[in-house]
C-alpha cells in the first residue's frame, strides 16, 4: 500500500487543477502585457485568478501579488516593509516557531541594525494577543506571525492579535501558507495587512503564490523591471502557474468545511490510534486549535529519520522534526520551542494529511508505526531497562 | 539526500543487532541530546579473537547501518585488527555515505575501540 502522509510539505495537484492550467502551456501563449487578442486572452486568466485568491480572503483583487510562492511572499513583505519604514522604527516582533522564510529574513534585518524580539509559545505552540501588545515599543513597524504552524499544526489566535495590531496602528503581517484552504480567513474581519500563501500546499502547482497587501500599505517593488504585478513585482507572469493558484483556491474554499470536516476525522483517529496502541508516545502541538490535516508525535527511545525510513519501506510518506537529515543535528526548532527535550524532539514525526486520503490508510499507518515502533526500540539502547547506568545526558561524545 | 543500497540494507536487515549476554567487552558512544547512542559488545576469547559482536543503536539509518557494518568487519578478527578499524573503512564498505552523516561513522569506529578498551580494563581486573 502507499500512502501519502506529507501533505504539509506538498500535495498532490488536482486533475481539475491541471486540467485549467493545460491551455496556457501551448493555446494560450499571450504575454499578458501585450494589447493585441493573444495578449489579452492570458491577461483575462489572470483576472481571473486574482479575482478568485481575492474571494477567497475577502480581499480585492487590487490587494493581489502572485509571487513565485510562499517564501518569496514572507520575504517581500518582511524586508518591504522594513525598507519602507526604517525611518520610522527598526523593531519587528515575531514568534520563535516560523518558518524559516520569515526567521531568516528576521535575521538578514538583524544584521542591518533591526531589533526583532522572538515570542516564546507554550507548550502547545500558542502565543496570546497579550504577548504581542506587551512587546509592541515605539519604533515597532511589523508583527509578523503565522496563521498556523507547519510542523505542528497549532493556529495562532490571528483575530486577536490582529486587532491588537490594529489598535497599535502596526503593520501585521501573516504567513498563511498551511492555513488558506484549509480553515475559514477574511482578512477585513481579522484586521490582517499583509498575508503571504503558496498554491501547492493546497493541491495547486509548485512555485507559485501570493502576497496580499492591503490597499494603502504600499510597499516597495520587491522585483524590478516591468509594470507587471500593479509594479510590484516585475518580470513575465507565470500564467499557468497562476492559473493553477487560482482553480486551486476556489476548489479548496468552497469545499473548505466539507474537507476539514472529513480530515479532521481521519485525524483523530490516527491520533487516538497511536495513543492508544503504542506506549510512551506524545502528542504535539495543541489537542483542537490545531490543522485539521496535522498529526505530529514524539516517539520515545526511537530516532525520527529511522522511523521515516522504516515508514517509507513500508509504502508510507511521513517527515520528521528532526533536523539530522539536513546536515545539523539539532532537532526543530519548533518543537525546542515548545519545551521538549532534545531526546524527544529527535523521535517526532509528522503525519499530514489530504482530503484524498482514506480511513484504510489510517488504519494501515496505526499498524505499520506500531512494528516499526517495537523493532526499533528492541535496538535502542535507550530502551533497554538494563543500560539504566549510562545517564542519557552523558556526553561521551561530542559533536 | 539519499543512502546507497548497502546502507539501505543494513538499515532494514541489520546484522548483529541486541545484547550480548555474555560479552566481556561494552563500548557506548554519543549522547540522545545529538541523536545518535551506540552501543557495542564484544566477546573476545582465551586467543585474543572477537567471537562474537553485537550492537544496539538509537539514531538514523547511517548510525544504524555503520554500527552493523563495523559489527560485520571485526567479527572473527583478533582485538588488535579490530582497533585498526577507522572510520573510512566503515563508510567505504558502505559504498559511500552522505556528507552530513559520516560522523556516524566515527561513532562506530569509537564504539570498538571503547569495547576493546573495556575487554582490556577488565581483563587486567582479574
Amino acid at each position: 500500500m502507499k500512502v501519502y502522509l506529507d501533505n504539509a510539505a506538498t500535495t498532490a495537484m488536482s486533475k481539475e487543477v491541471l486540467e485549467e492550467m493545460l491551455p496556457f502551456f501551448s493555446e494560450v501563449y499571450g504575454n499578458p502585457s501585450s494589447v493585441h487578442s493573444f495578449g489579452q486572452a492570458s491577461k483575462n486568466a489572470l483576472d481571473t485568478a486574482r479575482a478568485r485568491v481575492a474571494t477567497a480572503l475577502g480581499a480585492k483583487p487590487s490587494e493581489i501579488i502572485f509571487t513565485g510562492g510562499g517564501t518569496e511572499a514572507d520575504n517581500a513583505a518582511i524586508l518591504g516593509v522594513a525598507q519602507k519604514l526604517q525611518k520610522k522604527g527598526k523593531h519587528i516582533i515575531t514568534t520563535a516557531i516560523e518558518h524559516h522564510a520569515v526567521l531568516h529574513a528576521c535575521e538578514k534585518l538583524e544584521k542591518e541594525g533591526f531589533t526583532v524580539t522572538y515570542l516564546p509559545v507554550d507548550e502547545f505552540g500558542l502565543v496570546t494577543a497579550s504577548q504581542v501588545e506587551q512587546a509592541i515599543k515605539d519604533d515597532t513597524i511589523l508583527v509578523t506571525i503565522m496563521y498556523a504552524n507547519n510542523e505542528v499544526g497549532t493556529i495562532m489566535p490571528i483575530s486577536e492579535i490582529g486587532a491588537v495590531c490594529n489598535a497599535r496602528g502596526i503593520l501585521f503581517h501573516t504567513d498563511a501558507v498551511q492555513a488558506v484552504g484549509h480553515i475559514h480567513i477574511d482578512v477585513v474581519e481579522q484586521n490582517i495587512d499583509l498575508l503571504s500563501l503558496s498554491a501547492h500546499k493546497l493541491h495547486g502547482p509548485k512555485g507559485v503564490g501570493a502576497l496580499y497587501m492591503k490597499k494603502g500599505t504600499n510597499l516597495p517593488p520587491f522585483i524590478y523591471g516591468g509594470a507587471q504585478e500593479f509594479k510590484r513585482r516585475a518580470g513575465t507572469e507565470n500564467v499557468a502557474g497562476i492559473v493553477g493558484l487560482g482553480k486551486a483556491i476556489e476548489l479548496a474554499t468552497a469545499s473548505i468545511d466539507e474537507n476539514a470536516k472529513k480530515q479532521t476525522a481521519m485525524r483523530d483517529r490516527l491520533i487516538d490510534g497511536i495513543l492508544k496502541n503504542i506506549p510512551e508516545v506524545k502528542l504535539n502541538g495543541h489537542p483542537t486549535k490545531r490543522l485539521p490535516n496535522n498529526v505530529n508525535v514524539s516517539i520515545k527511545y526511537i530516532e525520527g529519520e529511522s522511523i521515516l525510513l522504516m515508514l517509507d519501506i513500508n509504502g508510507i510518506a511521513a517527515s520528521s522534526g528532526s533536523a539530522c537529515t539536513s546536515g545539523s543535528l539539532d532537532p526543530s526548532h519548533v518543537l525546542l520551542a515548545l519545551g521538549l527535550s532534545h531526546e524527544t524532539a529527535h523521535g517526532s514525526v509528522r503525519l499530514t494529511l489530504s482530503e484524498y486520503n482514506t480511513y484504510e490508510e489510517i488504519d494501515y499507518t496505526i499498524k505499520t508505526l506500531e512494528t516499526i515502533t517495537q523493532r526499533l526500540r528492541a535496538m535502542s539502547p535507550l530502551y533497554n531497562p538494563t543500560t539504566k547506568s549510562f545517564s542519557k545526558d552523558e556526553n561521551t561524545h561530542s559533536h | 539526500m539519499s543512502y546507497s543500497k548497502k546502507v539501505l540494507d543494513h538499515f532494514q536487515c541489520p546484522r548483529n543487532v541486541g545484547e550480548l549476554e555474555d560479552a566481556n567487552g561494552i563500548g557506548m558512544v554519543g549522547n540522545a541530546k545529538c541523536g545518535d547512542i551506540m552501543q557495542m559488545f564484544i566477546k573476545v576469547n582465551d586467543d585474543g579473537i572477537i567471537e562474537d559482536v553485537s550492537f544496539k543503536t538509537f539514531g538514523c539509518g547511517a548510525a544504524v547501518a555503520t554500527s552493523s557494518m563495523a559489527t560485520e568487519m571485526i567479527k572473527g578478527k583478533t582485538i588488535d585488527e579490530a582497533l585498526k578499524l577507522t572510520n573510512s573503512a566503515v563508510v567505504e564498505a558502505l559504498e559511500g555515505l552522505p556528507p552530513a552523516k559520516v560522523h556516524c561513522s566515527v561513532l562506530a569506529e569509537e564504539a570498538v575501540k571503547l569495547a576493546i578498551e573495556d575487554y582490556k580494563k577488565k581483563k587486567e581486573e582479574l
